[in-house]
């Protein structure tokens, strides 16, 4: 008796892939040596060159081999295959950028050391951003304090209680979810410093930065509350807990991880975050543990210093210092997506 | 004997009451109240930039709107201004607008790549890189958009000019390429493209597959699908996503005050290296700002804000009509 | 006949009159066709057809042969592979992420898998038609019966003459005649099923896949179905799986049942239609035909 195994027959074989393969590699071919035949100069000439002449072997393969339909379709899948790495290369650009610019002002003392002898004309080996990232601790924590409690709480209201104002709560937190920072930094400076005798501080900076990170961590909490099924909840009511009991102590606690990933993701998204801290830290060069009095600063706020400084130390440090920023945000963005797999499974 | 018979009976069907226990209303309380804090910072926000912003409103009027002048000088320790945010406005609509032209086409793209035409593996990885992109600060893209994208893209505006020049757009009336709206908006459009990609997948992934399979029955290729399927289908998704998009482009700032040049001059050539941007005016302008100036800028906010808030308002509600008719 | 058999026969006799009935239904539909007409030739024939999803495999180790201008009936319980079957046959099983497949699908001995195939042209000459009505709600009536040649990029003399052809054909040609440009969501289910028919049929195919095609039709709208499938299979090889035997017996000239015992699914047997309702060889095709289980 034979046995049968499974295979795919509508996938390229070998033949194909090497034929196509054969392709790229001559129109990598082509667009050499029209570059160098003709006038055209530079990255983006080649680029253009080798993108038609690609597209131009392989649709006019599909023509002769399955006629003008399947070119047709050759070509829409070269045209939206080349979308997706123009929107791929700058990503790639980026974190290679900031990679090799920023690690030239690393060195130890970056850690340890302040602006508070330094200027940023300095250097790039004098000085520190430890005053920066103790600012940006503060930020998160305190925008975090005031932030995640409103969030969750509004979460819990829009998928617990779901009452008769859940549609217009829902529709404020879309909108909030669109005020841009500046906005916020400039409500939260009308509000408690113009006219006042407060000045910028922490608290004044992780305000507006509290306000950014409601929406973010309100409609990722509510999406996750709704993936906790029904049953769990008539579970608990149907043993005669109360409501808050049940949510309490069966749907918060079964949507835990999912609850931190999306108090991670409001981290990630306001740790960057550079305008509204220009009206409302105060700014300072040294480290200032009290969140309640006197001029704090953050990592973006050092950036933003040293690019409108705007020597070639200036900028270094502006290197330099995103780098870092961009560290923090990439760790809080893996642990996210780290917890929001283990939901999955 | 007559008198009741069972087909006269009419049912109402019983109320069913039940009081909650006290902690159950306090917890009901509680998330109610919690609940319309979203209400009160939007309330917040909108009546104390309308309040510190007042005086800017009633001595402007509607020129504060359609005016281009924006000055104030003090003589003698009198202060006369007049502020006009127009060419801002111009200048934010152009550079936004100059976003989503690059912008929406690739995210559509992107989002069609991805649905229909990608391996599994790619799928994941490339998701996870637009993921990214929409978590990298605001600042870094305004750090790489000036050292890094400027001189390619002042190469492209050059291009652009020398073979499309005769289209008024296109054309300058001076060779400055720098910091011109075009480059504010090929930063805006990589932006953006995260937030314009995934709800454009979404909304495609929402498409009914019987309509996709009987495209396929039909012997249609998978591009012929796509066109009479799934376009049709998720261009209002599209759409709200492009405006969805629209409202982050609006309002940017740090990114955007790095790599546009902004000068109350109202400029629609968007090669050309004069631009506005209501946000990044608004940093720009902070710093040495008078008392009356800075009421000004406040009032600029609320002008900001509310248009934030339409455009947001539009796009949620297209989004949500489009993802409804898939189900 | 073998002593199961007559076991069965004697444990319901309700069930087995319920038998005797769809045979002679059968019986009847077979006096319809003049003697000596049932072409004889190969239409399409699968060879050792086997399906999977990932690693489960779903369908194992059917032949079948369709003769050409015959409807053959594929029967059996939900989950038996009859669904996925003819989803090999026009290459739609592909769609589905790690799916799989082994064997053969000839179309005039022709392997529909072979290398170098274009599907789409595959997918011309074997229509389908679906469980659920699915025009194209962005269409017209008129625009949703030509969609195919649109999609396809087929060229046509007469476009009118094709639609009303496609519509008579499809048994609908009265009732939409004077609204042709309305839209497709205005019909009723059974009129979006006829419709979807005649969407097929414009093409011009010579086999037409139908996946269950009246479950989600009122009896009503199955009966001028089955008078269309009727009419049909005068020109073209119909397979058609049906969870309804009756069905089964009214329309079919074979009928081949699929039966899963929770491994894969796999062809019992198959044979004229008159025969599996009358006297299965299988017992197990005895048992679902006379309603014992399924």
């Amino acid at each position: 008796m034979t046995t049968y195994a499974p295979t795919k027959p509508w996938q390229p074989t070998k033949v194909d892939i090497s034929k196509n393969v054969l392709g790229l590699l001559i129109a990598l071919l082509v667009s050499f040596v029209v570059v160098q035949l003709t006038p055209m100069k530079g990255k983006l000439a080649y680029a253009g060159v080798l993108f038609i002449s690609a597209t131009a072997i392989q649709v006019g393969m599909k023509w002769i081999s399955r006629g003008r339909m399947a070119a047709i379709d050759g070509l829409a899948s070269s045209i939206a295959f080349t979308g997706s790495v123009i929107v791929f290369l700058p990503v790639v650009n980026i974190l290679y950028t900031t990679i090799s610019k920023g690690v030239k002002g690393l060195h130890w003392t970056l850690f340890t050391d302040t602006m508070e002898k330094s200027s940023y004309l300095d250097p790039i080996g004098m000085g520190g951003i430890l005053h920066a990232i103790v600012g940006t601790m503060y930020m998160i924590i305190m925008a975090s304090v005031i932030s995640v409690p409103l969030s969750i709480l509004t979460a819990l209201y829009l998928t617990e209680i779901k009452g008769k104002a859940a549609g217009f709560i829902q529709f404020l937190v879309q909108a909030m979810s669109g005020v841009p920072s500046v906005v916020a930094g400039i409500f939260i400076y009308a509000a408690l410093l113009l006219n006042t005798s407060f000045r910028g501080s922490g608290i004044t900076g992780a305000l507006p930065l509290a306000i950014l990170m409601i929406p973010t961590v309100t409609r990722t909490a509510q999406e996750v509350l709704l993936l906790i099924p029904n049953d769990l909840r008539e579970a608990g009511q149907a043993l005669g807990a109360t409501q808050w009991k049940t949510v309490i102590t069966i749907v918060v606690p079964a949507a835990r991880s999912g609850l931190v990933t999306a108090v991670i993701l409001g981290v990630a998204r306001i740790a960057g975050e550079t305008a509204p801290l220009l009206f409302t830290i105060g700014g300072s060069d040294k480290v200032n543990w009290n969140p309640f009095n006197g001029p704090q600063s953050a990592l973006p706020y050092y950036v933003w210093k040293g690019l409108i400084s705007g020597t070639p130390e200036a900028v270094q440090r502006a290197w330099t210092a995103i780098l870092v920023l961009l560290m923090i945000v990439l760790f809080f963005f893996s642990i996210a997506r780290y917890f929001s797999r283990q939901r999955m499974k | 004997m007559s008198s009741i018979s069972p087909s006269q009976t009419t049912v109402s069907p019983r109320e069913i009451f039940t009081k909650p226990r006290v902690s159950d209303r306090i917890f009901r309380g509680v998330l109610n109240v919690m609940s319309f804090s979203s209400l009160a910072i939007l309330t917040l926000i909108g009546s104390f930039l309308m309040l510190r912003g007042f005086q800017t409103f009633q001595s402007e009027g509607l020129h504060f709107i359609t005016g281009f002048d924006w000055n104030s000088t003090v003589n003698d320790g009198v202060e006369t201004s007049t502020f006009g945010l127009g060419s801002m406005l111009i200048g934010t609509l152009l550079i936004s607008g100059t976003a989503l032209v690059i912008g929406v086409p690739l995210s559509v793209l992107t989002a069609l790549y991805l649905n229909f035409y990608a391996p599994m593996q790619i799928r994941k990885f490339m998701i996870t890189i637009l993921d990214l992109m929409a978590a990298f600060p605001s600042i870094l893209y305004g750090l790489w958009g000036y050292f890094i994208l400027m001189p390619m893209a002042e190469y492209w505006a050059k291009l652009l000019n020398k073979y499309l020049g005769w289209i008024p757009a296109f054309s300058v009336p001076q060779p400055a390429f720098t910091r011109s709206p075009f480059v504010a908006g090929l930063v805006l459009a990589i932006m953006i493209i995260p937030i314009i990609t995934s709800v454009s997948r979404e909304v495609f992934s929402q498409t009914p597959l019987d309509r996709i399979q009987a495209a396929y029955a039909l012997g249609a290729t998978k591009w012929k699908m796509i066109k009479t399927v799934v376009l049709p289908f998720g261009s209002g998704g599209v759409v709200g996503g492009a405006m969805l998009g629209l409202g982050r482009a609006m309002g940017e700032t740090v990114a955007v005050y790095m790599v546009l040049n902004i000068a109350f001059s109202a400029n629609l050539k968007v090669l050309y290296g004069v631009g506005g941007n209501v946000a990044s005016m608004i940093v720009s302008r902070w710093g040495e700002s008078t008392l009356l100036e800075s009421k000004a800028l406040l009032a600029a906010g609320f002008v900001l804000f509310m248009m934030t808030l339409v455009v947001n308002f539009l796009a949620n509600f297209i989004v949500k009509r489009a993802i409804k008719s898939g189900k | 006949m073998s002593d199961e058999m007559k076991d069965g026969e004697n444990m319901s006799t309700a069930n087995v009159t319920g038998s005797k009935a769809l045979s002679d239904v059968a019986a009847n539909r077979m006096k319809d066709r003049m003697p000596g007409t049932t072409p004889i030739g190969t239409g399409l024939e699968a060879r050792n057809i086997h399906a999977w999803f990932s690693k489960h495999l779903a369908v194992e180790d059917v032949s079948l042969d369709f003769n050409a201008g015959t409807v053959t009936a594929l029967i059996g319980p939900s989950g038996c592979g009859k669904s996925t079957f003819i989803r090999t046959i026009n290459r739609m099983h592909e769609f589905i992420p790690g799916a799989a497949m082994a064997g053969e699908v000839l179309l005039n001995g022709e392997d529909v898998y072979a290398r170098g195939v274009d599907v789409t042209k595959i997918r011309l000459k074997i229509g389908m038609v679906f469980q659920k009505p699915n025009p194209f709600p962005s269409m017209t009536i008129g625009e949703n019966v030509l969609s195919g040649l649109k999609l396809a990029q087929l060229k046509v003399a007469n476009k009118d003459d094709l639609m009303e052809d496609c519509l008579e054909r499809a048994g609908l040609w009265s009732e939409v005649k004077d609204r042709l440009g309305a839209h497709a969501g205005g019909l009723s289910g059974g009129q979006q099923q006829r419709l979807c028919i005649a969407r097929s049929l414009a093409v011009n195919p010579k086999v037409l896949l139908m996946d269950e095609p009246c479950s989600a039709l009122d009896p009503g709208s199955t009966l001028r179905i089955e008078e269309t499938i009727h009419e049909l299979s005068k020109t073209m090889t119909i397979i058609i799986v049906t969870h309804n035997m009756q069905q089964a017996a009214r329309v079919s000239d074979y009928t081949a049942f699929f039966l899963s015992d929770g491994g894969p699914g796999k062809l019992i047997e198959v044979g004229p239609t008159s025969e599996i309702f009358s006297r299965p060889r299988d017992q197990r095709t005895e048992n679902y035909v006379s309603g014992r289980f399924g």
